[in-house]
């Protein structure tokens, strides 16, 4: 470690030498190489740029970073540690809060967050948090001093955790230190949920969510894939064999169509399909894995999150000669984060923004060929804040497709609620959670991240992990 | 045809409802229909025919190998009651052993079962012993006449419906085709028919929409809303094209898995 490190001189700077300091930028993967693997785009910062990044910060008395963290992480403390060189004990410090910040790091929307409160924003430029937390993070996995914290002396009290995404995984490892056993349920064939199924690999490596895997396999939580609660067992059945606590964490597994005439045509897909196929399945590497992908030629992704960025970023990668974004609003109502957009732009997605499909047309075989679609402008604010986007009569258009990826999000996948007793859902079919405790209707369930608030983010689903915990122990501990 | 272990799946499961398999690793994820439900042992049985790459890794497996990944049981159940007459269920080629458990509920419901099978020869019909035993009829049909009546289950199931027999419900597994002729036949006399659709699948827990299949004009995902819809309302033409969408590939991943196994790598 003494050898990175050479050269480069740690610790605390004055204010003024710390205001001299530019942001750092992130090292990435050319956007003409890239478009051609699955490679990780940020290749992440180099040990002196993290120290470099660490010493601009101010270390505010009254620090507004921390509050814009949806878990509260303590930012300036594990920043003043990187600035002195001590990246492990950073990325240990960041544990004590948020228990995944290699994904954290990659994924959050800092902008919106940490980076976008701190107070160098606006005039000056924020400190790259999340850049240092990814550093941090992958600095203590690459060193292979992953710390395996004390566990508490046994409870004998006994927790099913169904679902293996980010929520479930904070609550997974927050009750296993405190003593209890842990049992993770997962439908699908690989833990990781959304971390493993959506989110590509050029945005975060599966090895990383293995390795976070791994590490509360070694803390002591049971893994049981391939396993569906819900059809194999319900979770009164969990009950009746014993486990003491539950918490629901099935995510936003049901995808969203339009619902317009020509949607079944072949080479349509949900993006739970198309990303699916792609990255829990290895589709863009037929030859070893097996698993079908329609490459497509003109491929057009509808939507403007951060799914449709990675669908149409993998259509890239898969070879189609165009990849265009259908959005019905403009750039700036946009939820996809700033970096996924820019990295689009980069690498050659077409945007076609103020625009809505209408109908799709095929072929004597049943592909998709063409896609209607229709001007929109923008008029008065809808229920979500964002101006409402209106058709412009006349206006309509066809655009030529072979392939379209649904990215329109996701509502909360039906299973858990149709198959429990006593369980409060909300009309759309989340289940209703205290915001505190994230206690459900039901004694002895909670239930956290997207299958409570409808498709959202890896750090809220981690948050709602790491509150629901902290309820299930006090309660288990009551019994 | 074999035999897979998996209690507690097998302890749940119904009569209509599917698995999914992973042979291996790096194997695709397939569905298939229960063919049989052993509670005290806890086995399941599956029949599978070798049609590409991972059917032919599936049929090479020896016994005690263990699949890699075993889900289920998905999809709802067929819905059994005592319909007050006649049940004809109708299995065609591989779509024969997923009526074996259903024929056993209709009858322990207190049905008359009368069970169709086909196939295109002789050598192809299975499970005639276990459904001529449940069933309280069992008519036999092969394409080319090498056993029972020569022609098509749809020939039989005419004949039932001719000779004046009390149809109350028809269910019937096969090739799309078939089940599309079945309820053809059953159309115009009103009998509640039912098929159970096969989609290409990848999760089968309904959160991909890759099973999706038109039924009374409304989309449905054939994992969780099915595998038996109301055959009258689907729209089998589109289910063909749809079940046709990878064809290339996988005759490019079923020839290079044949030559891997050439060669000694397989």
């Amino acid at each position: 470690m003494a050898d990175e490190l050479e050269g480069i001189s740690l610790g605390q700077l004055p204010p003024k030498e710390r205001m001299k300091i530019p942001r750092q930028s992130m090292p990435e993967q050319n956007p003409d190489k890239r478009v051609h693997n699955f490679n990780e785009v940020p290749r992440g910062l180099t040990p002196e740029q993290a120290v470099h990044e660490a010493q601009r910060c101010l270390q505010c008395k009254k620090p507004k970073c921390i509050d814009g963290c949806p878990v509260e992480v303590d930012i300036p403390a594990f920043i003043d540690l990187v600035a002195n060189g001590k990246f492990t004990e950073a990325a240990w410090k960041i544990k004590e809060t948020n228990s995944l910040p290699a994904v954290c790091g990659r994924v959050c929307p800092q902008e919106e967050q940490c980076e976008g409160v701190c107070v160098l924003t606006g005039k000056y430029t924020p400190i790259a948090i999340g850049y240092l937390e990814r550093f941090v993070a992958d600095w203590e996995r690459e060193h292979d001093e992953m710390k395996v914290p004390e566990i508490a002396p046994s409870t004998g009290k006994k927790v099913a955790v169904v679902g293996s995404g980010p929520a479930g995984l904070t609550v997974a490892g927050d009750l296993i230190k405190l003593g209890h056993q842990v049992t993770v349920f997962e439908a699908l064939h690989k833990e990781g949920g959304v971390l493993v199924y959506g989110i590509p690999e050029f945005r975060l490596p599966k090895d990383i969510v293995k390795s976070e895997v791994d590490f509360l396999a070694k803390m002591g939580v049971e893994f049981k894939a391939s396993y569906v609660i819900g059809k194999i067992k319900g979770v009164d059945e969990l009950f009746e064999e014993g486990y003491d606590a539950v918490f629901i964490g099935t995510g936003a597994g049901l995808p969203n169509f339009m619902g317009v005439e020509g949607e079944n045509l072949n080479g349509i897909y949900s993006a739970n399909e198309y990303l699916t196929r792609s990255n829990l399945m290895r589709a863009y590497d037929f030859e070893a894995e097996g698993t079908p992908i329609m490459p497509g030629k003109r491929v057009a992704v509808l939507g403007g999150g951060n799914t449709a960025m990675d669908a149409v970023r993998t259509s890239l990668r898969l070879g189609a000669e165009k990849g265009a974004i259908v959005y019905r609003r403009s750039r700036k109502e946009m939820p996809a984060r700033n970096e996924e957009i820019h990295h689009a732009e980069q690498e050659g997605v077409e945007f076609q923004f103020l625009t809505a499909p209408l109908r799709f047309i095929g072929d004597e075989n049943g592909w998709v060929k063409q896609m209607e679609c229709i001007k929109m402008e923008l008029g008065e604010p809808d229920a979500s804040g964002r101006r409402r986007p209106v058709p412009i009569e006349g206006s309509e258009y066809i655009m030529d497709v072979d392939t379209v990826v649904v990215a329109i999000g996701n509502s909360s996948n039906p299973l858990i609620p149709k198959t429990t007793k006593g369980l409060e859902t909300n009309k759309w079919g989340n289940i209703v959670a205290d915001d505190d405790s994230m206690a459900t209707s039901r004694k002895g369930v909670w239930a956290g991240g997207d299958i409570v608030t409808g498709g959202a983010t890896v750090i809220l689903a981690a948050g709602a992990g790491k509150k629901a915990a902290r309820s299930m122990h006090q309660y288990l501990m009551s019994l | 045809m074999f035999k897979i272990r998996v209690p507690e799946l097998v302890e749940k499961a119904k009569a209509g409802q599917f698995i999914i398999l992973r042979a291996y690793d790096n194997s695709e994820r397939i569905p298939m229909s229960i063919g049989g439900l052993d509670r005290e042992n806890g086995l399941l049985t599956v029949v599978v025919m070798e049609v590409g790459k991972s059917t032919a890794e599936i049929v090479r497996m020896k016994e005690g190998e263990e699949f890699k990944d075993v889900v289920g049981p998905l999809g709802e159940p067929t819905h059994i009651k005592d319909f007050g007459g006649t049940c004809v269920v109708i299995g065609g080629g591989v779509g024969i052993p997923p009526i074996y458990p259903i024929a056993q509920a209709l009858k322990d419901a207190g049905n008359k079962v009368v069970g169709i099978i086909g196939a295109r020869n002789e050598d192809l019909l299975i499970f005639e012993d276990e459904l001529g035993e449940t069933c309280d009829e069992l008519v036999i049909t092969t394409d080319d006449g090498s056993k029972g009546m020569k022609g098509f289950v749809t020939d039989a199931l005419q004949k039932l419906i001719d000779d004046g027999e009390n149809i109350k419900f028809v269910m019937s597994v096969g090739p799309v085709i078939m089940m599309k002729n079945v309820a053809k036949v059953t159309k115009p006399h009103e009998i509640s028919t039912w098929v159970s659709l096969n989609p290409i699948m990848v999760d089968g827990t309904g959160m991909c929409g890759g099973c999706r299949v038109t039924v009374g004009g409304k989309s449905k995902f054939a994992c969780v809303d099915g595998p038996d819809f109301d055959g009258h309302l689907v729209d089998f033409d589109e289910l063909m094209k749809r079940q046709a969408m990878y064809k290339d590939f996988e005759k490019k991943a079923y020839e290079h898995f044949l030559h891997k196994c050439k060669i000694g790598l397989g």
